[in-house]
This record gives structure tokens, C-alpha cells and sequence, in this order.
């Protein structure tokens, strides 16, 4: 093994650009997990939708993939409030959010899969765009345009998401729906409106990020499972529901994942995460910046 | 011991199967009935943990994997190794890494726990797919007797008797936590954790106990699979089917008793068969999914659930 300071630069760099891509992937959960305390572990499922989507207006229409998701964001916000309509009656008000709520998430991840499967088959699928393929060239190195345009939006999202959160009216009240809710109903304000509105945010991002996720690489339907393990490692790491938090530990996981797929070879990347959520769970379970 | 008529009654019902199957002297018989049986050990599996303790297991698939390929390996390494050992051992492995798992994240909310078994079936497929000794990614070759030891016929018929036996065992182990204190804790645990730790309810060496035994019974579920398959690869070996299966059926039988998980997996098990030889294999797979999915929203007491409400 031949450990060059060039090699090493590279995989830092393209772990870094990886690592906001997968703060995209994380923010749904980092809403939905970290601040409603619902642990929606079909959201990669929803963000394989997005990659089929942004698909979709792709080849057919030739719309840009990332402009094809924000025309489906609405969509999506809905499809979010709608589940968690589903989940609310079902689950939450019956107090079962453990055993069955956990098996609902997981049946609507394998209904999701296999209905991917019937749909389109399990061929990778990918898109076109202007940006894929060519580099941005600085002196000491490349940037991909295919890893950079994620990592942008991903970071205007996270940016966006964060003032919204902090500074409107209704970003405040779904803070607080995490801290307290007994306390916002005595505001006179209805937890379960906020809360709905804040699930359908959170699979809302799962369409940028889906767009996101076919850019970087062709998409299959079974492709979901693996972000399960990093989507939810980052969250922990980040400390639940703290966006800075998540994003450090986003670029921390992608840049461990790049150099072990430098050094060791791409078909061990997956084991990182796991590693990464086991040591974060036994040694500091509230996460870097946890509270 | 007072399970002792349970026991004689499930072996005379398994006998009887296995009777039935070979009066009727059809392969395909067998084949189905080994996918139904294991079905119910790994139903059985997931209640003891999931039905019993509350405690969510999607990891389903690495149990059953390290059960499989711990038989590649001991095939490879003992080819003259009889089944039963293997299954022994596979067990013993799965067992181990239950605990070990559970170890580091039954300490903290459940939730951390069913997301680690989420990711440990990643990082299992993730080791074997890199491990050359048992075929890498392109899987491995099992060539299986071409007869039956001891019970003469074809090969599938003796699968089909060991599957039946691990149910037996299972089945009677799963009746026999119900009515043991062991039972009673694990209740204490699912109802309210904090008010067991408080009652001096030993929460953490119960959660590994129930883990150790899950995880176990997965793994002998798994041993076998070589030899019924007699090629197995990651991708099939890890299949979501396995987890969904065996998540799903506890779930649309009921998750409260030991009869949950055989009702569901008879049901679902037969449904299944039947659609994939009449309508297509696509779709029987996501027969269990969608009925999972309606049963935890309908009822989620499950099938055994809504006849026990009937009668009270």
C-alpha cells in the first residue's frame, strides 16, 4: 500500500464534498428523528422516489435533476404530511410508536423497494447534466462539478433550513414540539399541526437529496438500505437534532469512508458506518455537540 | 418437567407433517414445507426478542447469514461434518453476535438497537462479500449427498426433518420463557422498562439473554440454507425477504404468544406459495410487506389477538 500525500489530499477533499452530500441525505432524518422523535427509517426509501423522479424528468423531459426536484417539492411535502397523518392515528396516538411504528417505517421501506423493483427493474439507472463528468481545476487539485453541485445544495438547504428553524414563528415552534409539547399546547398551539408540517418538511429534502444522490452515482433500487446505517450514524454522531452537529459528523463519515475506499478498496466503505454508530452508542451516545 | 406434554404434542404434530410429506412422495412438497417451517423458526426467533421484550430486530438477515455461511465454511474445512453439528455451531456464532451487538446498545432507548441491527446486516454482508474464502461476491457451491443418511429418500426429506425439529425446539423454548419468570421479566421490560429496573428486574442480563436466544435460533435457521440451495451468494443470502418474513408473520399472527408466529407464517408462508406459482414471484414478495404494513395499522394484536378479544 502506497500512501502518497497526493492520494491521501484527494480522498480527503472528495470526502469532504461526499460528507455534504450526505448532510442532504441526513437532514430529514435529523428533523424527523432528532426533533419530532419519530424514527423514520423508510427515509431512504423516499430519497431513492426523488432519485426515480428527478430520473424520470430527466430522460424523458430533459429537465435539469436538480430543477426537476424542486418542481416536486411540493409533492413530496404533501406525501410527507400525509404519512405522517397515517403515523399520528395509528401509532403515536395509540402510544405503539416502538415495535409497530418501527414495523410500519420498515414495511414502507420494503414496499418502496420492491415497488422500484417492478417499476423500473433493478438496473442502474443515472442522469444527465452539463455538470457530470467535467472537473473544477484548482492548482493543487480537481473538484468534481459532479461532487460539487450536491454538496451545494446540500449546504444551501442546511443553511436554509437552520434560519428558517431559528428564526420564523413556525421553524421556533417546531423546536419546540422537540422540547417541550405540553408547553406548546399551552401557547395554544397545536403539536400535531406542527408536527405534521415539520414530517413533511423533512421528506421534502428527500427529493433534493434524491436528485442529489443520482448525480453522484447511478441509482438501483435496493441502493436505500446502505444509507440507512450512515444516515442514522451522522444523526447520532451530530448529536439528535443540532444541524451543525450533523454536518461535522456528515464530513467526518465521508471522509473516513473516502480514505478507507482509498486505501482498502470501495466494497468496505459500507462497514464504516456501522463501525462509526457502534463506538458513537458505546462510548458518547448524545453525540459530539449533543445536548 | 411440566412442558412435557407440549413437547410430545409438537413432536406427534411434526411427525405427522413429516408423514404426510412423504405419503404424498413429492419434491415439491418438501421444498415448500422447508420454507414454511423455517419461516416459524424465524418468526419464533423475532418474537423472543421483538414479540416478548419489545425490543425491535431488523438485523434478521445477518443471524441468518452468519448461520449459512458458518456452514460454507465448516463444509469446506469438515466436509464429513454431519448437518446437526453445523446447525450447533451456527447457532452458537449468531448467538454470540447477538449478544455482543446487544451488549453495546441494549443500554440505551430501543430504538438505537433496532438501527444498529439495521446496519449490522450491512456490515455482515459487507465482510462476507470481502471475504474470498467463502466465495466473495460470487457466492459459493454446496454439493449436497445425493441421499438421505439415516432416513433413506431424497436428500430434501432430511432438510425437511432437521427444520422440523429446530421448529420443535423453538417452539417449545418460546412456551417455555411464556411460563417461566424469565417470561415474566421480559413482560416487565416491554410494558415499563424503568418501572422493572426499579423492581429489581435484572433489565440488561434479561435483553441478552432474549438476544442471545433470538439471534441463536436464527442462526441454526440459517445452517441449513446451503444445502437447500446448494449455491448461495451475498445478495441472496441477505435478501430482505428473509427479515420482512420474519418481522411480518409475529406481527400478522400475534406477537403475544408462541402460536402467533406459526399461525403468520402458515398463512403468509402458503399465501405466498400460492401466488408465486399462480400470479408471479414479484408479487409474493410484497405480499408480506403490505400485509404487515395493514395488520399494525388494523390490528395490532395480530390474527391470535383479535380470536383471544372474541372470546373474552
Amino acid at each position: 500500500m502506497d500512501v502518497s500525500l497526493d492520494l491521501l489530499m484527494n480522498a480527503v477533499i472528495s470526502g469532504l464534498l461526499l460528507g455534504g452530500f450526505y448532510a442532504a441525505v441526513s437532514i430529514g432524518v435529523a428533523i424527523s428523528f432528532g426533533m419530532l422523535d419519530i424514527v423514520n427509517i423508510a427515509h431512504p426509501a423516499f430519497i431513492l422516489l426523488g432519485s426515480y423522479v428527478a430520473y424520470i424528468a430527466n430522460t424523458m423531459l430533459g429537465i435539469d435533476p436538480i430543477l426537476a426536484a424542486v418542481i416536486v417539492l411540493p409533492a413530496f411535502y404533501l406525501l410527507g404530511m400525509a404519512v405522517y397523518q397515517v403515523y399520528y392515528v395509528a401509532f403515536e396516538r395509540r402510544d405503539d410508536q416502538s415495535l409497530r411504528g418501527l414495523s410500519f417505517f420498515f414495511g414502507l421501506l420494503f414496499i418502496a423497494e420492491v415497488g422500484l423493483i417492478l417499476v423500473f427493474g433493478v438496473d442502474y439507472r443515472s442522469v444527465s447534466a452539463r455538470y457530470i463528468g467535467p472537473s473544477l481545476q484548482l492548482v493543487l487539485f480537481d473538484l468534481p462539478w459532479r461532487l460539487l453541485v450536491p454538496f451545494l445544495v446540500s449546504m444551501v438547504m442546511a443553511v436554509g433550513l437552520q434560519v428558517f428553524l431559528s428564526r420564523s414563528f413556525l421553524g421556533r415552534a417546531i423546536q419546540a414540539v422537540a422540547q417541550d409539547q405540553l408547553a406548546l399546547q399551552l401557547m395554544a398551539a397545536n403539536p400535531v399541526k406542527i408536527k405534521r408540517i415539520a414530517f413533511g418538511l423533512s421528506i421534502a429534502t428527500a427529493s433534493l437529496a434524491g436528485a442529489c444522490l443520482i448525480i453522484i452515482q447511478p441509482v438501483e433500487p435496493s441502493i436505500g438500505r446502505e444509507y440507512i446505517g450512515r444516515v442514522f450514524a451522522i444523526c447520532v454522531l451530530g448529536g439528535l437534532g443540532s444541524f451543525p452537529g450533523m454536518i461535522i459528523a456528515a464530513m467526518t463519515l465521508g471522509i473516513v469512508e473516502s480514505l478507507t475506499s482509498t486505501f482498502f478498496g470501495p466494497s468496505w466503505a459500507p462497514a464504516v458506518a456501522f463501525g462509526v454508530l457502534l463506538v458513537t452508542l458505546a462510548v458518547r451516545p448524545s453525540g459530539i455537540l449533543g445536548r | 418437567m411440566r412442558g412435557t406434554p407440549f413437547i410430545l404434542i409438537l413432536i406427534a404434530v411434526a411427525g405427522v407433517v413429516f408423514g404426510l410429506a412423504r405419503w404424498l412422495d413429492n419434491s415439491y412438497a418438501f421444498f415448500v414445507g422447508y420454507v414454511v417451517v423455517q419461516y416459524i423458526v424465524l418468526g419464533t426467533a423475532w418474537n423472543i426478542l421483538g414479540g416478548y421484550t419489545g425490543y425491535v430486530n431488523f438485523g434478521i438477515t445477518a443471524f441468518f447469514a452468519i448461520g449459512a455461511y458458518s456452514s460454507v465454511v465448516l463444509h469446506k474445512l469438515v466436509p464429513t461434518l454431519p448437518l446437526p453439528a453445523m446447525i450447533v455451531v451456527g447457532g452458537v456464532m449468531a448467538g454470540i453476535v447477538g449478544v455482543g451487538t446487544g451488549y453495546l446498545t441494549l443500554r440505551l432507548r430501543g430504538v438505537y438497537f433496532s438501527i444498529a441491527t439495521l446496519a449490522l446486516a450491512v456490515v455482515v454482508q459487507t465482510l462476507i462479500t470481502n471475504w474470498d474464502f467463502v466465495g466473495g461476491a460470487r457466492g459459493a457451491y454446496v454439493l449436497r449427498p445425493r441421499t438421505a443418511p439415516l432416513i433413506g429418500g431424497g436428500y430434501i426429506d432430511y432438510l425437511f426433518l432437521i427444520m422440523l425439529g429446530l421448529c420443535v425446539a423453538a417452539l417449545a423454548t418460546a412456551r417455555a420463557i411464556e411460563r417461566s419468570s424469565l417470561g415474566f421479566g421480559f413482560a416487565a421490560i416491554r410494558d415499563d422498562e424503568a418501572a422493572a429496573e426499579a423492581s429489581g428486574v435484572p433489565t440488561l442480563r434479561l435483553k441478552l439473554i432474549a438476544t442471545g436466544l433470538s439471534g441463536g435460533f436464527m442462526g441454526m435457521a440459517g445452517a441449513p440454507l446451503p444445502f437447500y440451495v446448494t449455491y448461495l451468494d451475498p445478495a441472496s443470502g441477505f435478501s430482505l425477504n428473509y427479515a420482512v418474513n420474519a418481522i411480518a408473520m409475529p406481527l400478522i399472527g400475534g406477537t403475544s404468544s408462541w402460536l402467533g408466529p406459526v399461525v403468520g407464517a402458515v398463512l403468509v408462508g402458503g399465501l405466498q406459495e400460492y401466488l408465486r406459482v399462480t400470479i408471479s414471484s414479484a408479487v409474493n414478495v410484497l405480499v408480506a410487506g403490505v400485509l404487515m404494513v395493514m395488520f399494525v395499522i388494523i390490528a395490532p394484536q395480530g390474527i391470535v389477538g383479535l380470536f383471544q378479544r372474541k372470546r373474552r
